[in-house]
């Protein structure tokens, strides 16, 4: 990881709290009242566990996240770059600046089946759009473009999302 | 959707106060009512406009291991090992692409030996290899979309 401070991990009320809130926060005008009678702690221990959280980076933020699909962005292609290893600390953050990019990691490569080294989302309305940001990236890295591909889903064979307890997000 | 909900989505991707009153508070920010915010929240939750809303979390902080994993699997065998690797409950996500790698999940578990447990019993059932991974550098994070 490139995070460099100290790593809290969860205590077991925190993971409590995070399996009582992965569904999502309860809609009503008093949410963290109702998680702390769930849970059998005061109202401001559930406010103080988020904030301590929120500090500590187990959870990135409290907020929405919108469907995609539904505000119209369709066409989401997984572009995969192979880059110099010595230059990817610098070609990723440039790559995650994008206004379309939603993820950008560094993963490892299998040679010779598997030469990229640097997975970029990319999100767009339509196949043209994608292609164009594809064609922006590709400019962007110039001659540290060693070669690319993107990869468009074709199918959903499966999504559960990731839950504690089986663990996860 | 009208410019109301738009506004909504746009302003609680960036954050949602912890206070006593949130939907109250950012309610205010908004100019609606509370129960406006929350009516309406419910509303773009029950169509499915919005996947989620709530805390976040930062999988790999919670103290698991979480993973990308590739197969490539010939057409013919395609939809035996879909079911086969599906099977596993560690299997959170699992999508078909247009590749010659055209299976990609995500593995999560308790543990790093599980992760490699589970990886060598889909390898075993299957009989093609995996080709796990992991996230070695985040360089960016961002499921923000302005509407």
């Amino acid at each position: 990881m490139s995070e460099a401070r100290v790593i809290a991990l969860p205590d077991a009320t925190d993971r409590a709290l995070i399996v009582a809130t992965q569904g999502g926060l309860p809609l009503v005008a008093e949410p963290y009242h109702v998680l702390a009678e769930q849970l059998g702690i005061s109202a401001v221990e559930v406010m103080q566990r988020l904030q301590t959280m929120q500090q500590n980076g187990i959870i990135r933020r409290i907020g929405l996240v919108p469907n995609h699909y539904a505000l119209g962005y369709t066409f989401n292609g997984m572009t995969v770059w192979d880059v110099p290893d010595e230059r990817i600390h610098i070609l990723g953050p440039k790559l995650g600046a994008l206004p379309f990019v939603s993820h950008c990691y560094r993963r490892p490569r299998y040679l010779p089946d598997w030469p990229y080294n640097l997975f970029a989302m990319v999100h767009g309305r339509s196949r043209e759009e994608t292609d164009a940001q594809v064609e922006e990236i590709a400019r962007l890295l110039g001659d540290d473009d060693r070669g690319h591909a993107v990869l468009y889903s074709t199918r959903i064979l499966k999504k559960t999302g990731l839950r504690l307890g089986n663990r996860g997000e | 959707m009208d410019a109301v909900d738009r506004a909504i989505i746009n302003a609680l991707q960036d954050g949602f106060p912890v206070c006593a009153r949130p939907y109250a508070a950012a309610a205010e920010q908004l100019g609606i009512t509370e129960d406006d915010l929350l009516q309406r929240l419910a509303a773009l939750r029950e169509h499915k406009t919005i996947t989620r809303f709530g805390p976040l979390f930062h999988a790999e902080r919670l103290g698991g291991a979480l993973s990308l994993v590739a197969m490539r699997i010939p057409a013919q065998d395609f939809d035996r090992v879909a079911a086969q690797v599906n099977a596993h409950a560690e299997v959170a996500h699992n999508y078909e692409r247009a590749h010659d790698f055209n299976m990609w999940f995500v593995l999560a578990t308790e543990t790093e030996q599980q992760l490699q447990d589970t990886l060598r019993a889909i390898e075993a059932e299957t009989g093609y290899p995996v080709y796990n991974m992991p996230k070695l550098e985040e360089y960016y994070l961002n499921l923000r979309f302005a509407v």
